[in-house]
């Protein structure tokens, strides 16, 4: 019995950290296993090629929508071509696309690459803004030589910046 | 003129704030009840000030003045009045403007309406209050003014994003900021403690009303915003763990914590320190919750009015107020009087444990939001997490407190009987387990987890059905006693378990939409039929329809179950030639707790060169419970807030009775 404090209040102190430290430590542990796994990386099209993204494995792919890309074919499935300066990936995405989705603008997909190298999307995103533009493919776009900060983008380039 | 009236009026407000800030600290170091009252008359006055100059904007978008830059950016004169309205608050510089009426509003009322407060607590309390709307009305003022003039007025404005104009959305912001900044007059409250060094049960007391009523506001505005996202995007789903969804959903989360450590510290004077701190941290997550969505660091898909460059100084209001109040916190809080004592079973525990978890998933709600920012400066890399991080470490957190939650309210304070609570709620679990078994043996395809789902959100509701029982003595006295007692009940233990009740039904809610949601998509012609689930969906018509600014495209849309109609869908796309913009209108029936969700996509050309559309359809079942859920929590907040003994005015006397000797 010795080995506890004597005081009441440190003893209550102990044994709230008894109490606290499992838990805690149970919360980081769950929350390092879950950051090894369901981390999801952002590529645009020459970022995902230089990686090597293997097939299935699910990432986020962003870029500008390449000008006539867009396919909306009669069994409800639309292809696009995602591009930044230096690669294209030709993207298919079963479903409708967003509101704000436009060619010559910026989007997200979300997906994995098929092992033909399709980009197969479940989700796409588009922001609800109209001037948007998403910072990661600001950065990717500037990355690979694209950014050029023109009018509609002026706001997303401070974002970059 | 009203423009700048408005423009003068809110100059006014910081240099009253500025006022009531110099006159409180000044009549609480030389104890003039003068200077004081000067004080909390100039936070009235700032009130005021702040409210001229919303009136003014908001005269301004009604009339269409377009000669003012913000109405000209979001406003037209063929917008529905409603949403003229709502466009005040639409942008940046106008929802920094309704940040800062509720700011002042709620310094003006701690001001007049604090009569029960000690006077130099009350006096540091107005003064705090009083720096934090001198800080956002400073930034208002100098970097976000809304009701600024052009030179070259446009005859004709360029309307507010069409996906924003809907009565939920309208009605969204007014109640998530005046949860947010509720929260800082719990975090003015806790400085003035720290200062004072006082942290009672009085003080408890005082926080517990500011605590509900912000807790309860959020609560609803989390629920609108989770709602019109849910019939607004027409995506199906109601919660993507975005970053602008966490950042309301932290401070909640805070608050929550809070709720639950201040009735310990106002029951038992013990967790003084700790509820400080969740104080102080509750308003800290609603600033942090401003920045991240005002200022666009973090990739979301629905972030409005962002401005980056702005967002780095609401960042420095951020650390300037966070800062100072953690600093206090750190350099008073060892000098804070220890609390009551209590046994290893007992009603604080159970609180402390509910503490626990609440902030280890706050915890790892924050890293998964901001671990995107951290990783790009460490490595470069672009990453971020989606539902899968959360479903790992926020859920099964969540899950284990909720499993015990029913628990807590059973045991006593001090020292509790464990096995005599676990006793009292054998029923309640055999009902839960029964249903548990049943949805896993009747539903399919078989899901154990969801299963324990709907198990755990029976348990929620179960165990507070039995705590009532309990309470109201039910079997060990007659019906008509037992009756009698229940109504006797305070109000805040009725609202507690109307609380508890709401969050099963949530959680009912969302183990059955997230686990057995049916989805479809054809592309449909006229006459063409889809299969979801249980029902026949068959495409009538489709049509034009005119509305005030836009143009749309309706479908007619049969319901049918087992042969017979339940439902008239009428999901529709509408283009806002203003914007250029299409948005969808999605349809959701039949009545009951479960949805028919309904898309219409874009017109396409079939085969045969007829029209054809692509029409998605969820079965979300029982989905309603998800939104009912947070509904009843918050009216449990608010009927905890008319219980009397909770009013603004009153805590002395009782406080007193309920105040023990302290170890």
């Amino acid at each position: 019995m010795n080995i506890l404090p004597k005081s009441r209040k440190a003893r209550r102190r102990l044994a709230v950290v008894a109490l606290a430290a499992p838990i805690l430590a149970g919360a980081a542990g769950l929350t390092l296993y879950a950051m090894g796994n369901t981390v999801s990386l952002f590529y645009s099209p020459s970022q995902a090629h230089a990686a090597r993204v293997p097939a299935g494995r699910p990432i986020q792919l962003g870029g500008l929508v390449a000008k006539g890309s867009v396919v909306k074919l009669s069994d409800g499935s639309v292809d696009f071509v995602v591009m930044d300066h230096a690669a294209e990936d030709k993207v298919v995405y079963r479903g409708d696309l967003p509101d704000l989705f436009r060619e010559g603008q910026g989007v997200v997909t979300k997906g994995a690459y098929r092992a033909d190298g399709v980009f197969q999307a479940s989700e796409v995103l588009a922001k609800h803004d109209e001037k948007y533009m998403p910072r990661e493919v600001t950065r990717a776009l500037k990355a690979s030589g694209e950014w050029r900060g023109g009018e509609a983008q002026a706001g997303a380039a401070g974002a970059g910046s | 003129m009203t423009a700048e009236l408005g423009s003068f009026a809110l100059v006014l407000a910081l240099v009253l704030s500025l006022a009531q800030a110099g006159f409180s600290i000044a009549g609480r170091v030389r104890g003039s009840a003068v200077l004081a009252g000067a004080g909390e008359g100039a936070a009235a006055g700032a009130f005021l000030g702040v409210a001229f100059a919303f009136a003014a904007l908001m005269i301004a978008f009604v009339t269409s003045d377009f000669s003012v830059a913000n109405v000209a950016e979001n406003s037209h004169t063929a917008k529905p009045l409603l949403y003229k309205i709502a466009g005040v608050w639409g942008s940046h510089d106008g929802s920094m403007l309704l940040w800062c009426l509720a700011l002042t509003g709620f310094g003006a009322v701690i001001a007049l309406g604090g009569g029960g407060l000690p006077a130099r607590l009350k006096a540091t309390a107005v003064a705090t209050q009083g720096v934090l709307g001198a800080l956002f009305l400073a930034y208002a003022v100098f970097a976000s003014n809304p009701l600024l003039r052009l030179a070259n007025p446009p005859v004709e404005g360029a309307s507010l994003n069409p996906i924003l104009q809907d009565p939920f959305l309208a009605i969204h912001p007014p109640f998530l900021y005046a949860g947010y900044v509720g929260m800082s007059v719990v975090y003015s409250l806790a400085v003035a403690a720290l200062i004072e060094g006082r942290v009672d049960a009085a003080w408890a007391r005082w926080v517990r009303p500011w605590a509900l009523a912000s807790w309860s506001l959020l609560t609803i505005g989390i629920t609108l915003g989770s709602f019109w996202a849910y019939y607004e995007l027409g995506w199906g789903g109601w919660w993507a763990w975005d970053p602008v969804e966490n950042a309301s959903f932290m401070p909640w989360i805070a608050a929550t914590a809070l709720l639950h450590s201040a009735v310990v510290t106002e029951k038992r004077g013990a967790l003084a320190a700790w509820t400080v701190f969740l104080a102080l941290m509750a308003f800290t997550f609603s600033m942090l919750g401003a920045f991240l969505v005002r200022s666009g660091v973090l990739m979301s898909v629905h972030a409005f009015a962002v401005n980056p460059r702005r967002g780095m100084l609401l960042l420095a209001i951020l650390g300037v107020a966070a800062g100072s109040g953690f600093g206090l916190f750190a350099w008073r809080a060892p000098s804070l009087p220890p609390g009551g004592l209590f046994a290893a079973v007992s009603r604080e525990t159970a609180l402390v444990v509910n503490n626990i978890f609440l902030s280890a998933a706050v915890a790892t709600v924050l890293l998964g939001t901001l671990y995107p920012l951290i990783r790009q400066a460490l490595t470069g890399d672009m990453a971020s997490f989606g539902a899968p991080y959360y479903n790992l470490t926020f859920t099964p957190l969540m899950a284990v407190v909720l499993l015990i939650l029913p628990i807590g309210p059973l045991l006593a304070w001090k020292r509790a009987d464990l096995g005599g609570a676990l006793r009292r709620l054998w029923a309640a679990a055999l009902v839960a387990l029964a249903a548990g078994a049943l949805v896993f043996a009747l539903v399919q395809p078989r899901k154990a987890l969801a299963a324990f789902g709907v198990a755990l959100g029976v348990w929620l509701v179960a165990g507070s059905i039995a705590e009532l029982a309990d309470r109201s003595r039910l079997g060990k006295v007659g019906a008509g006693e037992a009756l009698r007692r229940l109504r006797g009940l305070p109000r805040g233990a009725w609202g507690m378990t109307l609380a508890h009740v709401g969050i099963g039904v949530f959680v009912l809610g969302a183990a059955f939409e997230t686990a057995w949601r049916v989805e479809a998509a054809k592309v449909m012609g006229v006459g063409d039929r889809l299969t979801l689930g249980v029902y026949e969906l068959n495409l009538k018509s489709v049509g034009p329809v005119e509305g005030p600014n836009f143009a749309a495209e309706r479908a007619m849309i049969s319901v049918t179950r087992a042969g017979r109609e339940v439902c008239q869908a009428t999901p529709a796309r509408r283009f806002y030639p203003v914007q250029r913009q299409t948005t969808s209108k999605v349809a959701i029936c039949p009545p009951g707790v479960s949805d028919v969700y309904i898309v219409l996509g874009d017109r396409r050309t079939g085969d045969a060169g007829q029209p054809v559309w692509l029409v998605r359809a969820y079965w979300n079942r029982w989905s309603r419970l998800i939104f009912a859920g947070p509904l009843i929590m918050a009216l449990g907040g608010l009927i905890s807030l008319s219980d009397r003994r909770l009013r603004f005015g009153l805590p002395q006397r009782a406080a007193k009775a309920a105040l023990e000797p302290a170890e």
